[in-house]
């Protein structure tokens, strides 16, 4: 197998670089380097650059404002992106609901939507899980009850990412009870600024308050906020996980957390030498660092396989679980690196405009917090044990 | 007994939203709590007869720092324990008397950047008239800022690398010449990072002859701390058993998945093995030093290291997202179980001292 690019891979490569290296604006990636809070407006930021080189949807195709990449353009590009720590693009609308619309969606819908994604009128946000409703996401309970021109929604959402800023949620409703779970299903756009919605914020262990609660009295929404037919939502729903698995692997992103680790073990120290060569901790680098570099390979695999026609399937379990793990293994090193300087919580030292002496290492605030946080890694988007599940039955036939 | 008492104290006036609000609270600390803790003479515990306590030996501090792990407890003992069992060896029995007895938060000032053994001690005392001056900075000093008494280990002789010339002192911590930076802990309490700018400081025991009196008060550390551990995983484990017997996913109890409960029984394995080390530290606590004490204690602080995280990321995982968030008990002790590796000295760090002590036993 050919590992490197073509040569139109490699000036698709350059041109890339050259572009980050432009338009990547030094503060966001500094940010994303040192695992630092991004706030609303860094990430409108980034998307708003990405969408004036006409960057920014590389899932869709250029009729709709996309860029029309194969896969192994859009790898290439996420791999540089993440090389140069560029905050990562919001999945939401542009890579969960824009496939979505363009497969399932009217025309009309597609002429509304698709345009407010790009230059960021709307913000999206996912409404799958709900409290009964997590692994197990076809139980799901939140109704939608058709009234005249309208859906009348009531129950809950939890685990919002980000629904504090959102204008709108695409959401999984049950609109028949009558037979199987998945059959009773469909997919409902709503207004989160609609008469009834109650958005509620969940603190996370590290003080992150990224998801919310998201309760809905009495909602109306108009029937032709509907995507697809009634009933339809469980189809639309395993759709779209192909798209919400891709780049799954975080191969360039961990490559960056990686080369941040190592510029920190050249500099902390531990029993009178450089921490890079404490031979247990030189042990713990390597040992990561040959995992990723396989998992890299595995990646082009399964890429060359798409290239070639091949639908990811299982494959993107796979991917999943190597990727989570070995991310989390390179967030265990870096709050380990710090040693002592680990334990300070010093909220305000990742937010913006917190100019004091830093405690300890300069990038020690974020360790410890960045660590606790990527636990939810290997618990959302289907737990690691749920994808363990899929190769069992899918690849192994189990 | 004690054990008892300290259990009942805590269900009582330390329930965790209690503990919570006093652990990320301005103080880090509750010190209505610390006081009734103090009436309850519970830190006596940790010390023998001879030096005002009632017990002392390894099992006497394991099981009370089980219990205070089992809590989340983030009361100043560990800096009573550590303070008190130095001072126990210089002798000052005036000052012990007052730990013992809880009446002064006291914090034991030894951390410096990158130096995990005393003989890695950077930080310089010098003479200045009859009295010390200390010079340098220590980090990460549990309860820093609350402590009334600071006892800090300094160079007085020597350079960093020798066992020798490393020195124990009594610091105001209200001197011009200290600076306390202190900060909320992710886990919980707070701890400073100590300035001393020549400040003023009173030699404890013998000039340039503190190692024993320091490693007897960090063993009694590693042995708090590996015990402290074992009592939040024994609750992370009765919690994350409890959340799988009754969270229900795909019409069953998530308990009911082979996959899940094989995961637990692993749970359950190293949590066994991590409190027979514990055992096993504690018992090798009370001989005389030796390389196979040290070991004991080394082996038990790796262990508390490795199983630890271990317990905290599948009690976690197997929660799910729930098993994330701030309002659930279990986030706050994975976050404790976590941080323990980052006191005095993490899992590698006693996995080359095992080793090393390991190789000084067969060379001797
Ligand atoms: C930070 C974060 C952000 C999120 N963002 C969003 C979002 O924006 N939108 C959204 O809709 N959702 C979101 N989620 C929800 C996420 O998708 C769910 O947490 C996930 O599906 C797991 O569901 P649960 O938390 O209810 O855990 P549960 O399903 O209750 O699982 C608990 C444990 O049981 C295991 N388990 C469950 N079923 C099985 C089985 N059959 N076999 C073996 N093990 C099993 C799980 O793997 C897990 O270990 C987010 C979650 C987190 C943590």
């Amino acid at each position: 197998m050919n590992l490197n690019d073509t040569a139109e891979q490699a000036a698709f490569r350059l041109e890339v670089q050259q572009f980050l290296r432009d338009k990547l604006p030094r503060r966001l990636a500094d940010k994303v380097r040192t695992g630092r809070r991004l706030g609303k407006a860094d990430m409108e930021e980034w998307h708003a650059i990405l969408n004036e080189r006409g960057w920014l949807a590389t899932h869709w195709p250029r009729e709709w404002g996309g860029t029309g990449w194969d896969v192994v353009e859009r790898h290439i590009f996420e791999e540089e992106a993440a090389l140069a720590y560029a905050p990562r693009i919001l999945p939401f609308g542009i890579n969960m609901l824009g496939p979505v619309l363009l497969k399932f969606g009217t025309d009309a819908q597609k002429r509304h939507w698709l345009p407010r994604i790009l230059d960021g009128t709307d913000w999206w946000c996912q409404g799958y899980s709900e409290p009964g409703a997590g692994s197990d996401l076809a139980g799901l309970k939140t109704s939608a009850v058709r009234d005249g021109d309208h859906y009348v929604v009531n129950g809950q959402k939890t685990w919002t990412t980000l629904a504090q800023y959102a204008d709108m949620i695409f959401c999984l409703v049950r609109t028949d009870n009558s037979g199987k779970k998945q059959d009773g299903i469909s997919f409902l756009l709503i207004d989160m600024r609609s008469p009834g919605i109650e958005v509620r914020p969940i603190r996370l262990l590290d003080g992150e308050a990224e998801v919310n609660e998201v309760f809905f009295t009495d909602v109306r929404v108009p029937v032709e906020n509907l995507v697809g037919e009634e009933n339809q939502g469980w189809t639309i729903a395993k759709y779209l996980l192909t798209y919400e698995r891709t780049n799954i692997a975080g191969v360039g992103a961990s490559q960056a957390a990686l080369e941040q680790l190592k510029a920190v073990a050249r500099t902390q120290r531990r029993g009178g030498r450089a921490l890079i060569d404490d031979p247990l901790f030189a042990a713990r680098l390597a040992r990561v660092e040959i995992d990723l570099a396989n998992m890299a390979t595995t990646n082009l695999r399964v890429i060359a396989a798409a290239a070639g026609g091949g639908a990811p399937g299982a494959e993107s379990s796979m991917l999943k679980i190597k990727g989570t793990i070995i991310r989390q293994e390179i967030t265990d090193l870096y709050r380990r690196a710090f040693g002592a300087h680990a334990r300070p919580f010093v909220e305000e030292a990742l937010e913006d405009g917190w100019n004091e002496e830093p405690i300890g290492p300069d990038e020690a605030a974020p360790a410890a917090a960045g660590y606790f946080n990527n636990r939810k890694l290997s618990i959302f988007g289907g737990s690691n044990e749920i994808q363990k599940g899929i190769i069992t039955k899918a690849i192994l036939g189990l | 007994m004690i054990a008892e008492t300290l259990r009942r104290f805590v269900a009582d006036e330390l329930p965790i939203d209690a503990r919570n609000k006093a652990a990320y609270g301005e103080r880090g600390h509750d010190p209505a709590a610390w006081a009734r803790l103090a009436e309850l003479g519970i830190a006596g515990a940790l010390f023998p007869e001879d030096a005002g306590g009632f017990g002392g030996h390894g099992f006497d501090i394991a099981v009370l720092f089980e219990e205070l792990g089992r809590g989340l407890v983030v009361e100043p003992f560990l800096g009573s324990l550590m303070a008190g069992r130095a001072l126990a060896v210089t002798g000052d029995h005036d000052r012990l008397a007052a730990i013992v007895a809880g009446e002064t938060i006291v914090a034991f000032a030894h951390d410096e950047a990158g130096a995990d053994e005393v003989a890695d001690i950077a930080v310089r005392a010098d003479r200045a008239g009859d009295g010390w001056r200390i010079e340098g900075t220590k980090i990460v000093v549990p309860h820093g800022e609350a402590a009334g008494l600071l006892l800090v280990t300094a160079r007085t002789a020597g350079e960093a690398g020798e066992r020798d010339g490393v020195s124990l002192f009594l610091v105001d911590p209200s001197d011009p010449g200290v600076t306390r930076r202190g900060y909320t802990n992710i886990d919980g309490g707070r701890s400073a990072d100590i300035g001393f700018d020549a400040a003023p400081a009173t030699l404890v025991g013998g000039e340039g002859a503190g190692a024993a009196a320091i490693e007897a008060a960090t063993d009694a550390g590693l042995l708090a701390l590996s015990a402290e551990a074992l009592g939040a995983m024994e609750v992370v484990r009765d919690l994350t058993l409890d959340y799988l017997r009754t969270r229900q996913q795909f019409g069953v109890a998530i308990g009911k998945f082979q996959a899940l409960q094989h995961r637990m029984a692993d749970l359950l394995l190293e949590i066994e093995q991590a409190r027979s080390a514990v055992i096993n530290a504690a018992a090798a606590f009370d001989e005389p030093t030796s390389s196979a004490r040290s070991r004991a204690l080394a082996a038990a602080k790796y262990t508390a290291g490795r199983i630890g995280r271990m317990v905290a990321e599948e009690a976690v995982q197997l929660h799910g997202g729930i098993g994330m968030t701030w309002e659930l008990p279990l986030s706050h002790y994975a976050k404790r179980l976590v941080m323990i590796d980052h006191q005095l000295g993490d899992e590698d760090h006693h996995l080359a001292r095992y080793i090393a002590l390991g190789r000084d036993a067969q060379g001797s």
